[in-house]
């Protein structure tokens, strides 16, 4: 079991962010976070990787408690993210960028052997021929690869992404579908928050849906689609209604 | 990065062309020249080693001069009490700074942006105050120096040439120095931080420990060339060893220059002394030097942000890894 | 003079460093931007109404009107050249921008008045009550600090200008989509702002001798008691000069005055350190 979350929550003031939310994730394999806009998939990020302490609950990585470690001791123990909202390091090149990820991840590179993984993991991005370039000229779907890009670079045992599909245009999205499964490949267990519901049936083994900070399920993609409390959480949104019939009826 | 980086020819230029300047007034043997020259090879040193924090790391520090005057009033005090010699004295000056760097730091490094800014002014501030008040270093008079003291290392007039080449070398050591933390795993760690500390944090950059060392790091060299700038003088006094306005001078500089760069600061404190000599001496802008100063400085915040360098690296990307 | 007195004599000051460091901190809640002119223009404060009274013969309480409009509309004026280009770059172009402000004021100001002192004659007398003997400059100033404060509430809270101002501090992107034209209202607000230092200028030059750079140490007040009472917060501007005043008033009852910047400016970067919203919480 490579990440154990058990009763987690978190407030902000009177908002109920997220409340008693608990799975078990597997090593090597994709997890889909889907759920309306604000039911918590981001704070719950926020709350496995060290950025928020959660009130109650706790996280337990590869065998370590980690609920509420710094989010560099986190990143340095093989939990990698990327970011809804980009945040290139702008001033530093492409390569810089990555350089940056593999040295303070979890291998702790020196410069020389983090220059190494970054040539490779640029290209596997395909950023390699603009590797040069300042970060903060990319377009946004660079920007989303980058980000992708730094978090790889530390080898991480587990890799969050947050809405790496938003944004981008269709071949973009079927080019970055290749890139995750590619990552599942080479043994990386991956969480993935997701709006594109199609993308995120496909790709993912399990499923964890939130509502208003609430996990209201968790299981298969079938299972999930299937279920009825899914299905109502998102009658409020009757295009992702649809996705999600599609995806039944095509499973 | 590794030793290859050592060749980077922007690094040697910037060597040679100091070095080259800091000898001139020494072949000329001429007093003058060496005093206008050993001025700005301080503030060469002041403002490379601020461009550490402020550059690299991107803390705004109002307070960079506490760490000179802290250096300096440790190590006259060492000398004049004590008996200690000027190089010992130099060398406890810097690790003095050093160490009230790490216990500042490690208190005000968490302050993000214009608060980091304002706690910087409140400490230069408190600094001077309590210095004023503290009997050992003698209160408001501060610390005099015996003029024999000078008898020690030659005469007095022997002694300013032997600070002189010291200064250079320090001048020297300290653009190699910011070089080498900048080409370093610190140094892009501290850069991560500039560009976006929470994004650098989830790399896995350590954060506290990385900028109060970059704190440390940028505040030693200040406090040991205090001890020479304050024993040349020969005296020591809380206003001038804590001038907030001598601080922000700095800031001057680095953005004249262009911050985060080698070579930016070195040039920022060239020009800014140069054009400050220039101001001064003639008749015509007398009186209105900090008038014309300011707009200078104006024009440079409104127009090219990044400065001179930073402003070269921008227009002509080539020339980014010949100007680091 | 008892304690007594130091404590009235120091309240009543307060009253001012609280105007002074309400400009600070409107410019600073409003646009984050930290006004290093602040010094400055507290001196041409001072200045202005020595020349209003000395040239033009007026009252220095007329003065203070005066200088007031002339603040507000050099504030626009600093905000137009040298802020409004930069509002949106890195705090280091800000703080910049606005020191080169103070540099060139203050080279053309020791051009024109030197940095020798000058000196409001005037006086209204003194004010005794039961042991305390006051200035009743200082008493006039006081009242006109809490006058100002009242008026800067009325603007905020109870004029459309002054909503487009709190909508500006609030969310500066979504007040301009809603139509508010956000530059003139960030012109308006740095006015403001420079207008209330020119006050305090005023009202201190009422009973204190000055010279073109005694702005600076109630610059230093004012970022003191802005922290205190938090950015974006008159009243609690207010407050927090009331509070440094009585400190500053009875501290020396049991230490030499000289330890009283110490204590100060540690208070200063404490409260920094441990409540950096203020001591009475900022207000957005």
């Amino acid at each position: 079991m490579i990440l154990q979350v058990s009763g987690v929550s978190k407030r902000f003031g009177g908002l109920q962010a997220l409340s008693d939310v608990s799975f078990n994730l597997e090593e090597g394999r994709i997890m889909g976070l889907i759920g309306p806009n604000g039911a918590g998939k981001t704070t719950l990020f926020n709350c496995i990787n060290g950025v928020y302490k959660p009130e109650e609950g706790r996280v337990v990585f590869r065998g370590q408690d980690i609920t509420g470690s710094k989010t560099y001791h986190v990143a340095k123990m093989g939990l990698a993210r990327t970011h809804q909202i980009v945040r290139p390091l702008n001033d530093l090149t492409i390569r810089e960028n990555v350089i940056v990820g593999a040295c303070f991840g979890r291998e702790n590179h020196s410069l020389g052997g983090a220059e190494k993984i970054a040539e490779e993991v640029l290209e596997f991005v395909r950023l390699h021929e603009r590797a040069n370039q300042l970060a903060g000229s990319l377009n946004v779907g660079q920007k989303k690869r980058l980000e992708m890009a730094r978090a790889l670079a530390a080898r991480p045992y587990l890799l969050l992404l947050d809405e790496v599909l938003a944004g981008l245009n269709a071949s973009e999205i079927t080019q970055m579908i290749g890139i995750v499964r590619d990552i599942r490949e080479r043994g990386t267990t991956i969480i993935m928050i997701e709006h594109v519901m199609q993308a995120v049936m496909n790709v993912s083994d399990d499923i964890l849906v939130l509502d208003f900070g609430k996990q209201i399920a968790f299981g298969t993609p079938e299972q999930v689609a299937n279920d009825p409390k899914v299905i109502e959480a998102y009658l409020g949104d009757p295009t992702l209604a649809a996705e999600l019939s599609g995806k039944k009826s095509s499973a | 990065m590794s030793l290859k980086n050592l060749k980077n020819p922007g690094l040697w230029l910037t060597l040679v062309v100091v070095f080259i300047l800091g000898v001139i007034p020494i072949i000329n043997n001429k007093a003058s020249a060496r005093e206008e020259t050993l001025t700005v090879l301080l503030s060469v040193i002041l403002v490379s080693s601020l461009n550490i924090l402020l550059g690299y790391t991107g803390y705004i520090s109002f307070g960079h001069i506490v760490f000179y005057g802290m250096g300096g009033y440790v190590g006259l005090f060492l000398i004049s009490v004590y008996g200690w010699s000027l190089w010992t004295a130099m060398v406890a000056g810097g690790l003095a700074s050093g160490l009230l760097a790490f216990l500042l730091g490690s208190a005000i490094l968490r302050l993000r942006g214009s608060y980091f800014a304002l706690a910087t002014i409140g400490i230069n501030e408190a600094m001077r105050a309590f210095i004023s008040n503290f009997e050992p270093f003698g209160g408001p008079t501060g610390i005099s120096l015996n003029f024999q003291v000078y008898n020690q290392y030659g005469g007095a007039a022997q002694a300013l040439w032997t600070i002189y080449y010291v200064v250079l070398a320090l001048a020297l050591g300290n653009i190699l120095l910011s070089y080498v933390v900048k080409t370093s795993k610190f140094g892009l760690g501290l850069q991560a931080i500039r560009e976006d500390e929470e994004a650098a944090e989830v790399m896995g950059v350590v954060t506290p420990s990385s900028k109060t060392w970059a704190y440390v790091l940028s505040a030693i060299l200040p406090g040991m060339v205090g001890v020479l700038f304050f024993f040349k003088n020969g005296n020591i006094e809380p206003g001038p060893a804590f001038r907030l306005h001598l601080s922000i001078e700095l800031l001057v500089m680095v953005m004249l220059g262009g911050y985060g760069t080698i070579a930016g600061p070195v040039l920022g404190a060239f020009g800014y002394q140069r054009l400050r000599g220039l101001l001064l001496t003639s008749d015509l802008f007398k009186n209105i030097q900090l008038t014309v100063a300011g707009v200078l400085l104006l024009v440079i915040i409104l127009f090219i942000p990044s400065g001179a360098v930073g402003w070269i690296r921008h227009r002509f990307p080539v020339t980014r890894r010949y100007l680091p | 003079m008892d304690i007594l007195t130091f404590l009235v004599d120091g309240l009543l000051i307060g009253f001012v460093y609280g105007i002074a460091a309400m400009g600070l901190t409107l410019i600073w809640g409003v646009m984050n931007v930290i006004n290093l002119s602040h010094g400055p223009i507290i001196a041409l404060g001072m200045f202005g109404i020595y020349f209003a009274a000395t040239s033009l013969g007026v009252n220095p309480y007329v003065g203070v009107i005066l200088v007031s409009f002339a603040g507000l509309l050099l504030g626009m004026l600093i905000y137009a050249i040298a802020i409004h280009r930069v509002i949106n770059a890195p705090h280091l172009s800000t703080l910049l921008a606005t020191f080169a402000v103070n540099m060139i004021i203050i080279g053309l100001g020791t051009t024109a008045f030197t940095t020798s002192a000058y000196n409001v004659d005037f006086s209204l007398g003194n004010i005794s009550v039961g042991p305390v003997n006051t200035p009743t400059t200082r008493v006039v100033a006081a009242l006109a600090s809490v006058l100002v404060t009242g008026a800067l509430y009325f603007f905020l809270y109870r004029t459309t200008l002054g909503k487009y101002v709190r909508a500006v501090t609030d969310n500066r992107a979504a007040a301009e989509l809603m139509g508010i034209p956000s530059a003139r209202i960030l012109a308006l607000s740095f006015g403001l702002g420079t207008m209330l230092a020119a006050i305090a200028g005023g009202l201190i030059a009422t009973f204190f001798p000055f010279t073109i750079l005694s702005g600076g140490a109630y610059e230093l007040k004012s970022f003191v008691v802005g922290v205190m009472g938090g950015v974006g917060n008159p009243l609690g501007a207010l407050i927090g000069g009331l509070i440094l005043g009585t400190f500053e008033g009875v501290i020396p009852a049991f230490m030499p005055t000289s330890w009283v910047p110490v204590l100060e400016f540690i208070l200063f970067v404490v409260i920094l350190l441990v409540r950096p919203t203020g001591l009475l919480g900022a207000k957005k």
